[in-house]
């Protein structure tokens, strides 16, 4: 049975999507999506969407509460979930949580910024197989037989017959009484996709820096994920070596070191060569660094790995720039040089957080 | 899906009802019907009501209570219409000694809403009014689109508080009379009973120039309204230049309005009356030996409190339990309130008995207001432990200020005061001689909070269509907030 109400829900959720939608391209430049995240679903603050009244300023009215206390002592208000009480009303702070799928987020994002569906490689060869019990069949082998069933129609046989006892109420399947499971084969097209995200951890890429960074990966994961039923991501971190680290030490690792950003490609290459396999894999390498190599000979190595073993193998290769007081920046301009009009290569220098909107754009929105 | 009361329920209900009546509730007919959570959290969205008009907000609170359900933080026992005969709905999974304590609870809830005084005047036919109401609203929908009727609903509930909670029980204004011609001005002559002296006490010149300043006075063009009008949505219906759909549309809202304040009037009462009935009624009747514990947990839950948050079903029943041993003891009067001695107060008891009988005046004649200026005693506040806070700049937070008894009680009464909505009227409706609305708001020690001003003046705007301005205080200083349909203007002005 529909609800009467789900119509004014829906409504009402669609006042919400268009808030969000109106918003995104600040909550693009905020970090503090990232931190609210359940497993699927995402909680966004929406700014006022109730019902504004001529009402009391909070702070000024004060009010009267109950329980144990001196003068001076803080109010306990209780769990704020539970906001009944005057009391726990926060004035000022009129902000409503919604609580979005990562999927629909994607889809604003995709709405808003007109990014193309991503068109997976070779996905008819991609095919999953999948065995899924469906049935219960009365042939079938032994180490299948469905117990409760089997069990269910001997009941049944022995009641029909008359033998049943109460007293005794012993049940011995016979032949005919067994049942089994009986499965079916189920193919569907299946894309995997492989995230490799690497970063530049040298002394030069400061906090400020590094939050660009989480943010944008966080945005060009939804988007990515919305994209394709499996998804894999990898962190490289690397200075002047480069190591395979989890999420977590890739955002957090500070280095001090120098700057050889072929250790990085080095060990993205074996990676992809180890585990992903390009005709099974869509493949996004992501790299982010202020564009201070060491020497111009590791640039050209770095030219060389990617033209060689990276770009044969991926959907497309994207670089991050971000600006940094330190960084010379030299690194985008010999990419640029390079792989000018290669389709595979996506290019974007991300000045500030403002910047991070643009730089999605430039690397999703070629639909690869 | 039958929402009828499964039979031994109906058993149940039998019962509490031979109970209530036992002890003397009066309510109207009373029908249960029992939901599941998912409509138990529509009906409370809408309300209390099955059925409302098509709005975002419904979805908004439905979401809202959808969630605290799903997560477990909350969930409702029961709902109850104010509506000859009633309707309550209890929650399918409620166990049957909940149901039995909902029931308690919904007679005296229903006793409430037919004997309370400021119920008198409510529709108790709101549950085809409201039915009613939603198909209205849903034409306009289908002949208009809905962008248009919700976003003008939007604009009407922004300013659905200003209404006039006391007109019916008071003429506001003199019914004009027919022959309220203007009249030639009457000017006063100094007596004199010496026809030839007349000359020289009322001196022709003096009383021509008295004529013509009388004449001028009456040929100024009245303010209007005349007198400041409390029921704003009232006069837009009348004055503001509306569709005709529109003046449906606010009539129906205005209506709703009128008919929920009494409950607002009433919370602390209304729900110290129910849960002081469910109580008794279970403690004392209906609980069976083996239901106590679920019984003494649930109660406790109705009355527990939130960090240092007032809980009205809490306060509301221990006032009433204060009130009835107070008159019982004979705990009242000038020889008691004069005695100052605080063991002969503690054990003052006159064996009076009066105490049942007093709360049944109590929950007829008074609401929140005068029930907590009345009742609320220093006693009271010390046992209660109840506080006033207030915010610290310094500090950031809210804070404990005082626990003094008059400061308490101040603060509570200023909070109940117009069910903590500022007062705010109708001053001058052309405003300038330019057709702009003037509302005054009547500054009572708290300023109106910026923000939610600028957003209601929009809303006000759009129904008015001219320049809107409201004149309030400010951090002690008169100021006059404006809204012109495009910029909202804030100056200093004079506010008497």
């Amino acid at each position: 049975m529909t609800l009467r109400i789900k119509q004014d829900h829906v409504r009402f959720k669609d006042i919400v999507r268009g808030k969000i939608k109106q918003n995104l391209k600040k909550y693009v430049q905020k970090g503090e999506l990232i931190g609210k995240r359940g497993k699927d679903v995402i909680s966004i603050p929406v700014p006022s969407i109730d019902l504004p009244h001529f009402r009391f300023n909070d702070k000024q009215q004060g009010g009267v509460g109950q329980g144990e206390g001196e003068p001076g002592q803080p109010l306990n208000q209780g769990d704020p979930q539970d906001g009944s009480g005057k009391a726990g009303d926060q004035g000022g702070e009129h902000s409503l949580e919604v609580e979005v799928t990562l999927d629909e987020l994607a889809q604003m994002l995709g709405e808003e910024l007109h990014l193309p569906r991503i068109e997976p490689r070779g996905k008819h060869k991609l095919v999953a197989e999948k065995t899924r019990y469906v049935g219960v069949a009365p042939q079938g082998p032994e180490s299948l037989r469905h117990f409760k069933r089997t069990y269910k129609q001997a009941l049944k046989r022995t009641l029909a017959m008359g033998t049943y006892d109460p007293l005794n109420p012993r049940i011995v399947p016979i032949r005919e009484d067994k049942r089994f499971r009986t499965w079916r084969i189920q193919t569907r097209p299946e894309s995997n996709a492989v995230i490799i995200y690497m970063m530049d951890v040298s002394g030069s890429m400061g906090d400020e820096q590094k939050e660009i960074v989480r943010i944008e990966s966080f945005w060009l994961d939804t988007w990515l994920r919305h994209q394709y039923d499996g998804i894999e991501s990898r962190y490289i971190i690397h200075d002047a070596m480069a190591k395979e680290v989890d999420r977590e030490t890739f955002f957090h690792t500070r280095e001090s070191g120098g700057t050889m950003i072929s250790s990085a490609y080095k060990l993205c290459a074996q990676l992809i060569e180890d585990h992903y396999p390009a005709s099974e894999w869509n493949i996004y390498p992501f790299h982010f660094s202020d564009g201070d190599n060491w020497s111009a000979d590791d640039t050209r190595q770095c030219i060389q790995l990617l033209k060689d073993n990276i770009l044969p193998k991926v959907n497309m290769f994207a670089y991050g720039q971000v600006e940094s007081p330190y960084g010379s920046g030299q690194f985008l301009k010999d990419l640029e040089e390079n792989f000018d009009g290669d389709e595979r290569v996506a290019l974007s220098e991300i000045k500030d957080k403002e910047g991070i909107y643009q730089s999605i754009k430039d690397f999703l929105g070629r639909g690869k | 899906m039958s929402t009828a009361l499964p039979p031994h329920l109906r058993d149940v209900q039998e019962e509490m009802k031979g109970h209530a009546r036992s002890f003397g509730l009066d309510f109207f007919d009373t029908i249960f019907e029992v939901i599941g959570f998912d409509e138990m959290n529509m009906v409370a969205s809408y309300d209390g009501f099955p059925v409302r008009y098509p709005h975002w907000k419904w979805g908004m609170q439905y979401e809202r209570l959808a969630k605290s359900y799903e997560y477990g933080l909350s969930r409702i026992y029961e709902l109850v219409i104010n509506n000859d005969p009633s309707y309550a709905y209890l929650l399918e999974s409620n166990q049957d000694v909940d149901q039995k304590l909902v029931m308690g609870h919904v007679y005296g809830h229903v006793d409430f809403f037919k004997n309370n005084f400021v119920f008198a005047h409510t529709n108790r036919k709101m549950m085809d009014e409201m039915a009613n109401h939603a198909t209205r609203v849903r034409k306009y929908v289908d002949r208009f689109g809905i962008d248009v009727v919700e976003a003008f609903v939007d604009r009407v509930l922004s300013i659905d508080n200003l209404i006039d909670v006391h007109s019916k029980y008071i003429v506001r204004r003199r019914a004009k009379k027919e022959n309220d011609e203007p009249r030639a001005p009457r000017l006063r002559e100094l007596p004199t009973d010496k026809e030839y002296m007349r000359h020289y006490i009322n001196p022709p010149e003096y009383m021509k120039a008295q004529r013509e300043k009388a004449e001028q006075e009456q040929r100024k063009p009245k303010r209007f309204p005349e007198e400041t009008e409390r029921d704003v949505l009232g006069f837009l219906m009348e004055h503001a230049p509306l569709e005709r759909w529109q003046r449906d549309v606010l009539d129906m809202l205005r209506e709703e309005a009128y008919y929920f304040a009494p409950q607002r009037q009433t919370k602390i009462m209304n729900e110290g009356w129910a849960t002081y009935w469910h109580a008794k009624i279970m403690a004392e009747k209906a609980c069976k030996p083996e239901e106590l514990i679920d019984f003494a947990d649930h109660h406790s839950g109705v009355v527990s409190m939130q960090g240092n948050q007032l809980n009205p079903y809490k306060l509301g029943l221990e006032l009433f339990r204060n009130i009835e041993e107070r008159w019982d003891k004979g705990q009242f009067g000038k020889e008691y309130d004069d005695c100052d001695d605080i063991a002969q107060r503690r054990r003052w008891d006159r064996q009076l008995g009066l105490g049942r009988q007093k709360i049944f005046e109590v929950r007829k004649f008074y609401t929140d207001v005068t029930f907590i200026d009345e009742f609320l005693t220093l006693e009271f506040v010390r046992e209660a432990r109840l506080f006033a806070f207030g915010f610290n700049k310094k500090r950031g937070r809210f804070e404990i200020t005082s626990r003094e008894f008059k400061e308490v009680k101040d603060k509570l009464l200023t909070q109940l005061t117009n069910f903590g909505q500022p007062n705010i009227s109708v001053l001058d409706a052309n405003h300038d001689n330019r057709g702009e609305l003037l509302l005054r708001h009547q500054h009572d020690g708290v300023d109106l909070e910026p923000e939610y001003t600028k957003a209601t003046l929009q809303a006000l705007q759009a129904i008015w269509n001219r320049p809107v301005h409201v004149l309030t205080r400010s951090e002690g200083k008169g100021v006059m907030h404006g809204f012109d349909g495009k910029d909202h203007t804030e100056r200093s002005a004079e506010y008497a």
